[in-house]
């Protein structure tokens, strides 16, 4: 019974309401949905395992996409130099891709809510501290922050262990530059929810602090960060794709997206369009769907702008 | 001069359209005030809207007419509904604190708008503004024109708001709740001048409010809305004298007389809302009687409480100046007895209450509760047991519950917190039976704070304090949100609650005649200082200090005649 109730609820809510009146926003959640699931399922739906050394051969390399002259109908988006099928490195490499950004993003959530939420509720010393640390992260570029914990990994870290590694350090990295966003907007949303009356309520009570944080305040701005969160996650792929692209991201043998178009680069000019602009453009659109739901959340959480 | 027929208001929404006024007709003559009355929903400030043309985007009138002179209203575009607007009608808003550009000095506000409607020279205009600021009583306008907004108080803001809508000369202004932002001193001067206004320039008004006094005050005519249609229409004195419409007696009821102490308000059975005494309340009242043997609450005492606030710094090296929010404030509350702490908005009157919720840190005083030390917020530890004891009811039930908590969860938290019921399944149980206590049906507990209405968030507040089974509550102007009929149900519980369980509270109003009807004590505040404190008729029937005095002889009295107003059952 009370299912039912809260299924009616969601059906009758406005969120869902006015996504139905959103063709870009269920245009990209498709398109979301879809790249997800693929990327998820790659090691099933994929025709070969890109990893496989065994499984290709380079009497296969360099064959155009299938509906070219030349084309094979076993590789549908043709493949590499390597003669490996470009539709599976590219769903291997989204679910990497994916699965960085997507833990690099909770990272920094978890890090930057728990400050943020710390710091405009306790105010005084503590937030002082919190935010300086914040504004001096969010005066370097992400990159340079990526580009310097990736070159302190190396250079703490033995060559061995720092490549098995690389996937922790990236995704740290990204996390470093992404938690400032969480703990601003955290931050300034207590900053609103303190002085009101249910939470001088559970003050008057004398509830603890942490339960009054995590239970009362944070269930209360979810909303602003649930959006942030969204497009951090399209900024994080960005991020990592970057970091691959300019080789300090993930090795050429596990390729992410990132290095795919990596990979890619060489054959611009040679004619072998398909090895850098298809994952291009799959990245561009993962990463244009995802901004669109962010902007549609936003929309969302602020009535006042629709 | 206005005529309005048949007018009706629809509001699309996606689930279709909801009709917001309905079939209403009306007329305004030169130099008369019209009054719109009625509660929240009743559609008063869409009809204010629709006439203005300026309806938001969802809405649009589906029929009737509206004719202002020989104008047809409805039949003008939207260039020339502009022209209008200003020119032939003008508006005053609720608000003047936000109705007026902080940026900008009232000379320029004015100037501007005089020039935007006629084609004359700056200096032209300044001198109209500075004769209409003296209309209407602005001392030494010709120096104080160039003053900014925040450099006048909101009575003189309204003032200003007043000029602005008139310095075109309009035939018609709409003043949408134009006191109800204001103490009641400043709102008898205002309501003073827009009768003034009325008779000397023959501008006519419509009046909206919800104050049924406001409208006996200053009112020629009156219409009564209840949900978009017109309940009834007519002559004040004939309205409200001889009332024929039962809610027009219910609304006259419900407002509380200045003059006379009632038992409780009597009041109709409303909807959807459960007699108080039913079989589920007994679990929670014979709970709250259980919790010890004594039958009165604590006695509080307070002595030389001060809070002194930092101001604005002055200067970059200077010092901020300090703000006295309260000084030196002592005063006692018997066991068991209400205390009415009344004063004009920024006399100090929450900041007391929050000193004893332990919400603000007083600079001196101290505060005992049964002649125990009550400390004060800093060193108030959070095991402290006055924690669970002192409770508070806040003013606005729109941010006093959770909105993202389940009422069950609002309710069961003190049971749980301060360890009263060690069983989860009869902390439900209690909590259900106490919104049968303070009359909500116990299907209330499963929904969420926004699908109540403020009068039921008001409920659940007072069964949140209740259920930490406290012996002082302290209630901030609990009902001033809230519409006339549910100020009376809520001022109803309260008693109830307060006399059952000789509940020690303080209430907080700066309503004196909201005051009178709940209250044993009295103290009156003034500017952070207490100016008279003593028992409440007698206060009523002879205040000693001049400002007290001051105090009551400006409260607008409106005496219905309470026995002659026939209701229904009573609750």
């Amino acid at each position: 019974m009370p299912e039912r109730g809260r299924m009616a609820g969601l059906i009758r809510s406005e969120g869902l309401w006015l996504f139905t009146r959103s063709p870009a926003a269920i245009l990209a959640a498709v398109v979301a949905v879809l790249i997800v699931a693929g990327a998820a399922l790659a090691p099933w739906i994929a025709p070969t395992d890109p990893y496989d050394l065994a499984s290709f051969s380079l009497m296969d390399g360099l064959l155009p996409p299938a509906w070219q002259d030349g084309g094979n109908p076993r590789f549908l988006l043709g493949t590499d130099d390597q003669g490996r099928d470009m539709l599976s490195s590219i769903l291997f490499g989204a679910r990497l891709s994916l699965s960085i950004a997507a833990t690099a993003m909770a990272i920094a959530l978890v890090l930057g809510v728990g400050l943020g939420l710390a710091a405009g509720y306790l105010g005084g010393r503590f937030d002082a501290v919190v935010m300086r640390i914040a504004d001096v992260q969010l005066a370097l570029p992400a990159i340079l922050t990526a580009l310097l914990i990736d070159g302190i990994a190396r250079g703490v870290l033995p060559r061995d262990l720092h490549d098995d590694l690389r996937i922790a350090v990236i995704t740290l990295a990204i996390a470093l530059s992404l938690w400032v966003n969480f703990a601003r907007t955290a931050r300034a949303s207590v900053f609103v929810e303190r002085n009101k009356d249910y939470v001088q309520a559970a003050i008057m009570m004398g509830q603890h602090p942490v339960r009054i944080m995590l239970r009362h305040i944070l269930p209360n701005i979810v909303g602003p960060l649930l959006v942030i969160a969204t497009v951090d996650l399209a900024s994080a792929i960005l991020l990592e794709a970057t970091l691959s692209f300019l080789g300090v991201g993930l090795p050429a043998d596990s390729p992410s997206l990132g290095t795919l178009i990596r990979i890619g680069m060489q054959f611009l000019l040679s004619g072998e369009w398909w090895i850098l602009w298809i994952p291009t453009i799959f990245l561009v659109v993962l990463v244009v769907a995802i901004n669109l739901l962010g902007d549609f959340l936003r929309d969302l959480f602020n009535p006042g702008q629709r | 001069m206005l005529q309005v027929e048949g007018l009706s208001v629809r509001f699309r929404h996606r689930h279709g359209a909801i009709m917001a006024v309905e079939d209403v007709s009306l007329d305004v003559q030169r130099g008369e005030i019209h009054g719109l009355v009625g509660e929240s929903g009743a559609g008063k400030s869409t009809i204010g809207a629709a006439i203005m043309g300026l309806l938001p985007a969802a809405g649009e009138i589906a029929s009737g007419t509206l004719t202002l002179g020989e104008t047809d209203l409805r039949g003008l575009s939207p260039a020339q509904a502009h022209q209008l607007r200003g020119k032939r009608i003008s508006m005053i808003f609720q608000d003047p604190q936000t109705s007026l550009n902080p940026l900008m000095t009232i000379e320029a506000q004015l100037i501007e708008t005089i020039r935007a409607h006629e084609d004359i020279s700056v200096d032209a205009a300044r001198a109209r503004a500075i004769a209409l600021l003296e209309e209407i009583g602005i001392a030494n306008a010709a120096t104080r024109i160039r003053a900014w907004p925040h450099q006048f108080s909101g009575g003189m803001r309204q003032r200003v708001v007043i000029a602005l809508s008139l310095c075109t000369g309009p035939d018609l202004i709409i003043a949408d709740e134009p006191t109800t932002a204001l103490d009641v001193a400043v709102q008898a001067q205002v309501l003073d001048l827009i009768q003034r206004l009325a008779r000397t320039r023959g501008v006519g008004f419509i009046l909206i409010t919800h104050d049924i006094g406001v409208i006996a005050q200053v009112a020629d005519r009156v219409t009564v809305l209840r949900g978009g249609r017109v309940v009834e229409q007519g002559p004040t004195a004939q309205v409200l004298g001889r009332p024929r419409q039962p809610y027009t007696r219910a609304l006259m009821a419900a407002v509380p007389p200045l003059d006379q102490k009632l038992d409780r308000f009597r009041l109709p059975q409303v909807e959807g809302e459960a007699p108080a005494q039913t079989g589920a309340a007994q679990e929670a009242g014979d709970w709250l009687k259980a919790g010890d043997d004594r039958t009165a609450g604590p006695a509080l005492d307070l002595s030389g409480i001060t809070v002194r606030f930092q101001g604005e710094r002055q200067g970059l090296f200077a010092k901020p100046a300090e703000f006295v929010a309260l000084d030196g404030v002592s005063l006692s509350i018997r066991p068991g007895t209400v205390m009415g702490l009344v004063g004009e908005s920024g006399s100090g009157k929450s900041t007391l209450a929050k000193v004893i919720a332990a919400l603000v840190q007083p600079s001196a005083g101290d505060m005992r509760l049964d002649r125990v030390i009550l400390p004060p917020m800093r060193s108030r530890a959070r095991g402290h047991p006055s924690r669970r004891q002192v409770q508070m009811v806040f003013q606005d039930p729109y941010s006093s519950l959770n909105s993202r908590h389940r009422v069950i969860d609002i309710l069961t938290e003190p049971l749980w917190l301060y360890g009263l019921e060690p069983n989860a399944a009869r902390r439900d149980r209690l909590a259900r039976s106490m919104l049968a206590l303070v009359g909500l049906t116990p299907d209330a507990a499963d929904r969420y704070p926004h699908q109540f209405s403020g009068g039921q968030r008001q409920r659940i507040a007072v069964a949140r304090a209740l259920l930490s089974r406290p012996g002082l509550l302290l209630c901030d102007e609990p009902t001033s949100a809230l519409d006339v009929s549910i100020q009376a149900q809520i001022l109803n519980l309260l008693k109830d609650m307060q006399g059952r369980f000789g509940l020690t509270t303080l209430f907080i109003s700066h309503n004196l005649a909201v005051v009178r009807q709940m209250s044993d004590d009295i103290a009156v505040l003034k500017d952070g200082r207490l100016v008279e404190t003593g028992p409440s008729e007698a206060f009523f029937a002879g205040p000693v200090a001049d400002y007290s005095r001051d105090l009551l002889a400006q409260t607008p009295t409106v005496r219905f005649d309470q026995d002659a107003i026939p209701t229904g059952t009573e609750v």
